[in-house]
């Protein structure tokens, strides 16, 4: 009975199934269960619907309430899209571990309790690792090891910081922390590693852009922004989060603007996106909090477009390497549409979702009074238009001709491609959907004079930036090139680093051999001097020159004697 | 994938004046959206978004500015492309 009441078990359930089943009746089987899991979902009360004990602990499973729904809702629907544009993959490995995934991400958003959150937290590591060495490359296998080695380290500290806090507080609801003592701490670290803060952050541009063309769209959706959730439950209101969220939004621009792999320029500008979420959170009141669950759950979309028409370029090129395409638009056109209606939503056009949900932030930060992180996130927002905005589409479809023609995108991708499409636009026309599931009642009007026209101005003199750039010959040009991060810590500097640590122990023990030998051939030469065939104490000596000798040592000692 | 490119027929923006049509259409739509400052009422909550044309003056600058320290920040981190193969 109880599992009925579970969002996610039916998902999890139901992909046990799918290894068994073959062609068509797959696909269908795999299309019916996240339609199953959102019916549950809708059917479900508010409230700790589930309660067990365990030891002497009251957990809550399943804990529903407006907060958790929103994320339910578009874990689902991204679930859905996800499966249509992946339905022509034949590796069941993908389809299993895409699942798993979105269900423990589905029950980590409704779980009540911290250890709940914890079993489903290290679920979706292990699940979506599987997304990234489905590639089958030695390289797949390297980037997932280091993306697991990230996440489960995430887990741990989430555990350690839940028994820190269980032994202090004795309770293990999930609720609202203060950002005090050493439990709460490593909860806000763990769930930090996740949300990819600032020089936490490596793992999300080293891991997402190496993981299959399906996998990195399944990726984009879920652990980051189950990240953000845990943020909006646990320490909604803790102002640390503005400056660190404020700092996400505008470096990863930077890196974007003069990186060549374009699946990574997105896994940048997905940083910077958190990076207006965690704003939110920080900032605490019930516009905020509303701008968070509204811009996650657009953002999900949008970015979910955006990979999947990279990946879809990818598929069809064999290359995603902004330095090798370009002219695209020829063959693949509905492929560029889509593109460019995701590039339109990050880059919050009026009309388009982005425009929708960033304004709750913008607006709650202007209404706090914060200045700065204002003037950030201005920044930022023209800054995402022009990497994203521009130079995703840009230099895939448009720029110089690179003389690929290839076929445009299979259909079931063009599908979710469409739909997530549509999805965009229909939230930006018809905001009052989207604000209708918020958590918070909401008065709030995005299309008024000032903000239409003000945004329009920070979009239009951005592009004129880039075509200001472009003409004059400033724009730094595609390379091939990897740039550095964070990531060169444990990729390159550890690994030299403990090498050296090797390499010095090595030639210390060598020394010390050198030296010993050196000692004992020293102690093997004199002994030979002394005791060897010619030396002092090994000489045969003539009778007589025995007797002469005693005869010298009596005369001596009778002289003594005397 | 093929890299033939024979016998296909020219794209309305393979022609660099069309192109140009563009440019100079965002041009204009710039300077009208720039001059629109004067006909509408603002709701600034900071001071500084009562300047007249502030948010067309800021996304041009710190977009600029944004790609030109991007330049910079490449000098310090590029890398050849099989840096972490090595």
């Amino acid at each position: 009975m109880t599992a009925s009441l579970m969002p996610g078990l039916p998902i999890l359930i139901g992909a046990l199934f799918v290894p068994l089943l073959r062609g068509h009746l797959q696909k269908v089987f795999l299309l019916l269960l996240p339609i199953i899991g959102m019916v549950q979902l809708m059917g479900l009360e508010h409230g700790p619907i589930v309660q067990i004990s365990l030891f002497e602990y009251e957990l809550t499973p399943v804990r529903i309430d407006r907060l958790s729904l929103v994320w339910g809702y578009i874990f689902h629907i991204a679930l859905l899209l996800n499966i249509v544009f992946s339905l022509h993959v034949r590796d069941n490995t993908q389809h299993l571990a895409g699942l798993i995934y979105a269900a423990s991400a589905i029950g980590a958003a409704f779980a009540g309790d911290l250890i709940t959150l914890f079993v489903y937290w290290e679920l979706t590591a292990i699940s979506s690792v599987f997304l990234i060495w489905a590639v089958g490359t030695e390289r797949s296998y390297r980037a997932g090891m280091r993306y697991l080695i990230v996440q489960v380290g995430s887990g741990v500290l989430l555990l350690a910081g839940v028994l820190v806090l269980i032994s202090d507080a004795g309770s293990v609801d999930f609720k609202h922390m203060e950002l005090a003592g050493t439990g709460a701490w490593l909860i806000f670290l763990a769930f930090g590693i996740k949300a990819a803060f600032p020089f936490l952050h490596g793992w999300l541009q080293d891991a997402y852009p190496e993981a299959t063309v399906t996998g990195t769209v399944f990726l984009s959706a879920f652990t980051t922004k189950l990240a953000i959730y845990a943020l909006a439950r646990g320490f909604a209101g803790t102002e640390l989060l503005i400056p660190i969220g404020a700092a996400m939004t505008a470096f990863p621009i930077f890196f974007a603007v003069i990186e060549n792999d374009l699946r990574r320029v997105l896994a940048y500008s997905l940083n910077n996106q958190l990076g207006f979420m965690v704003v939110g959170v920080g900032i605490g009141t019930e516009l905020s909090i509303n701008g968070t669950a509204a811009h996650a759950f657009s953002h999900i979309l949008y970015k979910a477009l955006l990979f999947m028409s990279m990946g879809a370029v990818l598929y069809r090129t064999g290359t995603i390497k902004g330095s090798e395409l370009g002219g695209l638009y020829r063959s693949m056109p509905w492929t560029m549409l889509f593109c460019c209606i995701g590039a339109a939503s990050i880059s919050a056009f009026p009309l388009f979702s982005g425009f929708v949900s960033k304004s709750l932030i913008v607006s709650a930060a202007g209404d706090g009074h914060y200045m700065i992180t204002w003037l950030v996130l201005l920044f930022a927002s023209a800054g995402v238009f022009h990497h994203s905005g521009i130079k995703i589409p840009y230099f895939a479809f448009f720029a110089h001709d690179s003389g690929i023609r290839c076929k445009e995108a299979p259909l079931n991708m063009l599908i979710a491609m469409g739909v997530t499409a549509t999805l965009c636009i229909g939230i930006g026309v018809f905001p009052h959907l989207l604000y209708g599931i918020l958590p918070y009642a909401i008065d709030y009007q995005p299309y008024t004079a000032s903000h239409v026209i003000t945004q329009l101005q920070l979009l239009m003199f951005s592009a004129l930036a880039f075509i200001f750039l472009q003409r004059t010959g400033l724009y730094p040009s595609e390379l091939p090139s990897v740039n550095l991060d964070v990531d060169m810590i444990y990729r390159k500097f550890l690994p030299w680093f403990v090498g050296g640590l090797g390499r010095f122990a090595i030639t210390t023990r060598d020394g010390a051999i050198r030296a010993g030998k050196q000692a004992v051939l020293q102690l093997l030469i004199a002994v030979e001097h002394y005791h060897g065939r010619r030396g002092i104490f090994a000489r045969t000596w003539m009778t007589s020159s025995s007797v002469l000798v005693v005869l010298v040592l009596l005369a001596l000692y009778l002289l003594l004697y005397l | 994938m093929t890299n033939d490119k024979r016998q296909e027929k020219e794209r309305w923006l393979d022609r660099r004046g069309n192109v140009d049509k563009i440019v100079r259409t965002i041009y204009a739509v710039c300077a009208l959206l720039f001059l629109s400052d004067l006909a509408y009422h603002k709701h600034p909550h900071f001071a500084v978004e009562s300047w007249f044309g502030f948010y067309g003056i800021y996304g041009f600058v710190s977009c600029v500015l944004l790609v030109l320290a991007a330049k910079e920040l490449r000098r310090i981190i590029k890398r050849d492309e099989d840096y972490y193969d090595g």
